[in-house]
């Protein structure tokens, strides 16, 4: 616990590097899936590989992709970019699916009124299909955060510097609480983070509780 | 007016759901298809707002071709309520019912008070403005439904088996206050069912389809009562088994007319109406 009290400013840094790749990351892996996604769901000959691609993108050992990136676009390994890089590459893998089964989630009837109402397609999109594929992009956009948060401190290993260096450092220096702090810091930040997102989409989406309270009453009517 | 013109469409699996359709529908008067499912009666109904495209013949409003307006623009001109409402469940229900004038650019507080406008014609209490579908019962939603497709007062209102979801009751309720609504607004309505009750309760015109939109007979309820075409027909409204059967029966009030189950209809004046 001394340690911790010594070195809050450290920590504190460190979270705020930490803070930063990983929302980068998760932004930047959140808007490359929407248009991927809805590439997915729109052309059903091109969504087997959309998804398939993306999908084994996630099976790439995080360390090999750390080091292969650098050598491909030229940047160095230690860099900030080369984490950012390959942690948006895993937030795509799991978010274009995300976005692909929420537009799929989506009742055809309500598409279909939609449009007899005179919604012209683009407008559709983004005033219908989007906002009701909501719910269950947030919840993939809630897995991809958790997710890039605790995966972000392997950048350790090839030097982009973040709470990971809690993990080393202390192991080097068998100092435990410096793990603890480490393991408890990223935690905290996935946590915040997770809230801060199913604060949002509750205020984005207040139809989707009211319907799922509602769903919900009714199956217990049933039931009684 | 509305005119389908040897309308026929073809879907691409190669089923014909319409062959060689013709009919005059006239304006300000309630129009309805009727059939079994499968018929084709809702594919022609789609045909008048373009959400399906025949593959020959054209559909005209008002002598012009549908197909030389832009889809958007005619749908947004043309009213549509649909079985199970088609609200949509992220819209409040005064949203729901604005859709149409925001989307021909009219501001959200316009939109609002058209709305709350068109709640009070459709009998719908305002203090569900701010509510979403999901929180209405159907017959609620069906309302809400009816007052979209009026929001912008299109001359033309497509009705889509509207009711065919909610109960009974409901159903006679609403039917009654679609009823009302007509008398009230005048407009061209078509509307799409396979209860031939509720087709010959709306209809000035009803038009009894088989498969392929084949007609079968058009005509106002009572000719079609009077005088049906064919034995299908016949069975189809129900003559044959005596449904529609009423028999006179004496009272000491004098007589009265009952039904086939022995209720009592109505009462019988002679040399009336």
């Amino acid at each position: 616990m001394t340690w911790v009290l010594d070195n809050l400013d450290l920590i504190g840094t460190l979270a705020l590097d930490h803070l930063r790749q990983s929302v980068v990351a998760i932004v930047a892996g959140f808007l490359l899936s929407l248009p991927l996604g809805w590439v997915a769901w729109r052309y059903r000959l091109l969504r087997g590989w959309v998804i398939t691609v993306t999908g084994l993108l996630y099976t790439i050992p995080s360390l090999a992709l750390l080091m292969i990136l650098p050598v491909v676009a030229g940047y160095p390994a230690t860099s900030e970019t080369n984490l950012v890089i390959a942690l948006t590459i895993y937030a795509v893998a799991i978010m274009v699916r995300a976005v692909t089964d929420g537009l799929d989630s989506i009742d055809p009837a309500v598409r279909r009124a939609a449009t007899a109402v005179g919604y012209g397609d683009g407008r559709r999109f983004w005033a219908v299909d989007l906002p009701l594929a909501g719910p269950v992009i947030l919840a993939g956009l809630r897995v991809t955060a958790v997710s890039t948060i605790s995966l972000a401190t392997v950048g350790i290993l090839v030097g982009v510097t973040n709470l990971g260096y809690l993990f080393t450092n202390g192991l080097q220096r068998r100092i435990v609480a410096e793990v603890l702090a480490g393991i408890v810091a990223v935690a905290v930040i996935a946590l915040v983070i997770d809230l801060l997102l199913m604060v949002a989409g509750r205020w984005l989406m207040p139809w989707a509780r009211r319907t799922a309270g509602r769903r919900a009453a009714r199956t217990a009517e049933a039931a009684s | 007016m509305i005119e389908f013109r040897d309308v026929t469409k073809r879907f691409p699996g190669g089923t014909t759901a319409v062959d060689g359709f013709d009919l005059v529908i006239p304006s300000h008067k309630t129009t309805v298809f009727v059939g079994s499912s499968g018929c084709g009666k809702t594919t022609l109904l789609r045909m008048i707002n373009r959400m399906v495209e025949p593959t020959s013949g054209t559909v005209l409003i008002d002598d012009e071709d549908v197909a030389s307006r832009p889809a958007v623009a005619l749908r947004r001109s043309i009213g549509y309520v649909m079985q199970n409402s088609g609200l949509l469940p992220h819209f409040t229900v005064a949203e729901n019912i604005g859709t149409v004038p925001r989307l021909n650019g009219g501001t959200r507080r316009a939109a609002r008070a058209r709305a709350l406008e068109l709640m009070e014609v459709v009998g719908l209490d305002r203090t569900m403005a701010d509510r979403y579908p999901s929180q209405l019962s159907g017959g609620q939603q069906q309302r809400v439904g009816v007052a979209r497709g009026l929001a912008a007062d299109p001359n033309i209102l497509l009705m889509d088996e509207p009711f065919g979801a909610v109960d009974p009751i409901v159903r006679a309720e609403l039917q009654q206050e679609l009823l009302r609504l007509q008398r009230e607004l005048d407009k061209t309505v078509v509307f799409v069912t396979h209860d031939i009750d509720e087709a010959f309760l709306l209809g000035d015109q009803v038009v009894i389809l088989a498969a392929g939109a084949k007609r079968l007979q058009v005509g106002s309820p009572s000719e079609i009562i009077e005088a049906p075409a064919d034995e299908f027909v016949a069975a189809f409204i129900g003559t044959e088994r005596g449904k529609r059967e009423l028999r006179v029966k004496q009272t000491a009030n004098g007589p009265v007319l009952v039904d086939a189950e022995g209720r009592t209809q109505g009462v019988l004046v002679e040399g009336g109406a």
